[in-house]
């Protein structure tokens, strides 16, 4: 049990760590308009230069990994369900890295997930 | 919505709640023929890598998660995120179905509770409005 929440804290928060570093990046990259072939290949150069954009792509690698390893000997229906804490990691991470506000609804709805992913957790047969 | 347009909103949003699930499922079908991950020392780490992607499964998983990335940045292109968003929160209802028929794994009451509320709060998280920093952004 306790190797698969270390695992699944690996996969909720290296993935969410990982989509604010993206985002962080691709923020400094600016918003793509010209979707022609020359003008992506400039975006890519421009991207792949961007530090945070690979501390992004490492998390996010070690998110899935994470993943294929509790994949490996817990239960699908179980694995998948608890990883959508990554509504409360976003949303405290948006809060405490990006300074975002998040509303009482969001909350409440955050709130359920939690509910849901206790008794997910706790229902095992 | 004009009904083309509704046609094609439907038939991309069954495709993004049938293939992100399944992916997911051929993942954890595939690593349970891998079976033990072994991290202890480069050689092993290696070793894994090469039996994780040498399993059709995995590939499979992986191909069904690009068709679910795909649809789903494609449909974004012409609907609201605001309705994508909620309409896919069935995503975790349909793994378990998947988990259950394809997996044989074993579903008990509570759990199948736990699903339901992830569901009804994903859906309560993604109705509420998704810029909330208010007005000052140069966006």
């Amino acid at each position: 049990m306790l190797r698969e929440i270390i695992l699944l804290a690996f996969v909720v928060g290296a993935g969410t760590m990982g989509e604010l570093c993206i985002s962080r990046g691709m923020k400094t990259v600016g918003e793509v308009r010209n979707f022609s072939p020359r003008n992506l290949l400039y975006v890519i150069l421009r991207v792949i230069r961007v530090k945070w954009i690979w501390l992004g792509f490492s998390l996010e690698a070690t998110a899935f990994f994470s993943l294929l390893w509790v994949l490996s000997f817990a239960n699908v229906s179980m694995v998948v369900p608890v990883t959508s804490m990554s509504y409360a990691a976003g949303a405290l991470g948006g809060k405490i890295f990006l300074r975002e506000r998040v509303t009482r609804e969001r909350w409440t709805g955050i709130l359920l997930v939690s509910v849901g992913v206790i008794l997910v957790l706790v229902g095992r047969s | 919505m004009k009904s083309h347009l509704r046609f094609k909103t439907y038939s991309a949003l069954l495709v993004i709640i049938i293939f992100g699930p399944l992916g997911n499922v051929m993942l954890g079908k595939g690593m349970k023929r891998v079976g033990l991950v072994a991290v202890q020392g480069p050689a092993a780490i290696v070793h894994t890598l090469i039996t994780i992607f040498s399993t059709p499964e995995i590939w499979f998983g992986i191909a069904c998660l690009i068709i679910f990335f795909l649809t789903w940045m494609l449909l974004l292109s012409w609907a609201d995120y605001t309705f994508v968003q909620p309409s896919t929160s069935i995503s975790y209802g349909i793994v378990a179905l998947l988990s259950h028929f394809l997996l044989r794994e074993v579903i008990t009451p509570v759990r199948w509770l736990g699903i339901l509320i992830i569901c009804l709060g994903v859906l309560v998280v993604s109705w509420t409005p998704t810029r909330t920093t208010g007005g000052s952004s140069a966006a």
